[in-house]
């Protein structure tokens, strides 16, 4: 039996939708699942705000806390400023998160182990923090790249360091989120299959395929985790570094 | 509750204890939001990007990794650009890679960000 961990990550066309040139721009099984990510988000958040009661309901109260959560975020790292942000960073936070949660579902696909899909979600970020640090500061923006107190014969060697270590933010920023959606759910079907495998090898194999079934059960648990966790990070390293596009420098 | 708080404004002559009620409810509300609110930056301690252990390893992991990448994509690209093979790349292979320490070091906390020292 041919085990293959890796076919779960593979774009199906469903139907063509347009033509640029010569590349066919397709409907595939990742845009249906972004459609249905959107999709759960508009029922969650609008079947929760629809009737405002003074004593919320169930669903209610999730959205409620959902909000508080990421407004919390914000605050606590970019300020009362930042939450002219907070649009930006809510919805990157639920459909990272929605997105993260339905690809934990058996059968489903995962958009955000595909890298072009963080990649794009990073960059949305770092222009962001870009265009509007240099829209806001001006060239006030560029003391981001010179710390306060270096010596002057240094200052030229820290700038061109700083400045890559912010152009190396979307990478970081995008491969943390890939890799960890990647890996986990790598692992999980190589271990879902060891249970196959053995369990394909008479009785004591049977008895064997226990462990790794209780594994797979402690990994579900622990991806669920996950992917609750790198919807936050991301949200939070946004916070960050939108928080040095409002205040850069000094 | 400031919806509340407008209501009575708004109204000619409330009753007293509804006025003495209304008031009570503000303060509440007023001591409640001073309560629940979360500090701001820079005056509470940092909170983390990272919560729990994974978390942090894969954050350093890659931010050390970004790094490298980005040195070694410019010195590529400098190289293509000007015809310099290989010094570009060897020269900012090496910022890159302290770019990529700078990175580590900043998100462990070792270096504090510069704009929680400015505040």
């Amino acid at each position: 039996m041919a085990v293959d961990p890796i076919h779960q990550f593979q774009i199906v066309n469903w139907f063509p939708v347009a033509k640029i040139g010569n590349t066919e721009i397709a409907f595939t099984n990742s845009a249906a699942f972004m459609v249905a990510a959107v999709a759960v988000i508009s029922v969650f958040l609008i079947g929760g705000t629809a009737r405002r009661s003074l004593v919320p309901s169930r669903l209610q109260s999730t959205a409620e806390l959902t909000y508080e959560f990421v407004a919390n975020t914000i605050r606590s790292t970019a300020g009362s400023e930042g939450m002219r942000f907070f649009p930006f960073v809510f919805t990157l936070f639920m459909f990272i998160l929605t997105i993260n949660l339905i690809g934990l579902i058996p059968y489903a696909f995962t958009v955000t182990s595909h890298i072009i899909i963080t990649a794009t979600l990073a960059l949305s970020v770092f222009l962001t923090v870009l265009i509007y640090g240099f829209w806001r500061n001006g060239l006030h923006f560029f003391n981001l790249f010179v710390p306060k107190g270096i010596p002057i014969y240094i200052l030229p060697l820290i700038v061109f360091i700083e400045v890559m270590s912010f152009l190396s933010r979307p990478i970081s920023h995008s491969v943390r989120l890939f890799a960890n959606m990647l890996a986990g759910h790598i692992t999980l079907k190589v271990f879902a299959s060891f249970i196959t495998l053995l369990g394909g090898a008479g009785i004591i194999g049977m008895a064997g395929a226990t462990l790794p079934l209780a594994m797979v059960v402690a990994l579900t648990a622990l991806e669920l985790l996950v992917a609750f966790l790198q919807a936050y990070v991301f949200a939070i390293l946004t916070c960050i570094y939108l928080n040095d596009s409002i205040h850069p420098g000094h | 509750m400031s919806d509340g708080a407008r209501g009575t404004d708004h109204r000619n002559e409330p009753p007293d204890d509804e006025a003495a009620l209304s008031a009570r409810l503000k303060r509440l509300g007023n001591r409640l939001a001073h309560a629940n609110r979360p500090p701001e930056n820079g005056s509470g301690p940092r909170q983390t990007a990272d919560p729990s252990a994974i978390a942090r390893g894969f954050r350093l992991s890659t931010e050390l990794v970004a790094g490298v990448l980005v040195g070694a994509g410019l010195g590529w690209l400098l190289d293509r650009w000007l015809g310099i093979s290989p010094w570009g790349l060897i020269v900012l292979l090496l910022f890159g890679f302290a770019a990529g320490v700078l990175n580590v070091m900043r998100a462990a906390g070792v270096v504090h960000d510069r704009q929680l020292n400015d505040r």
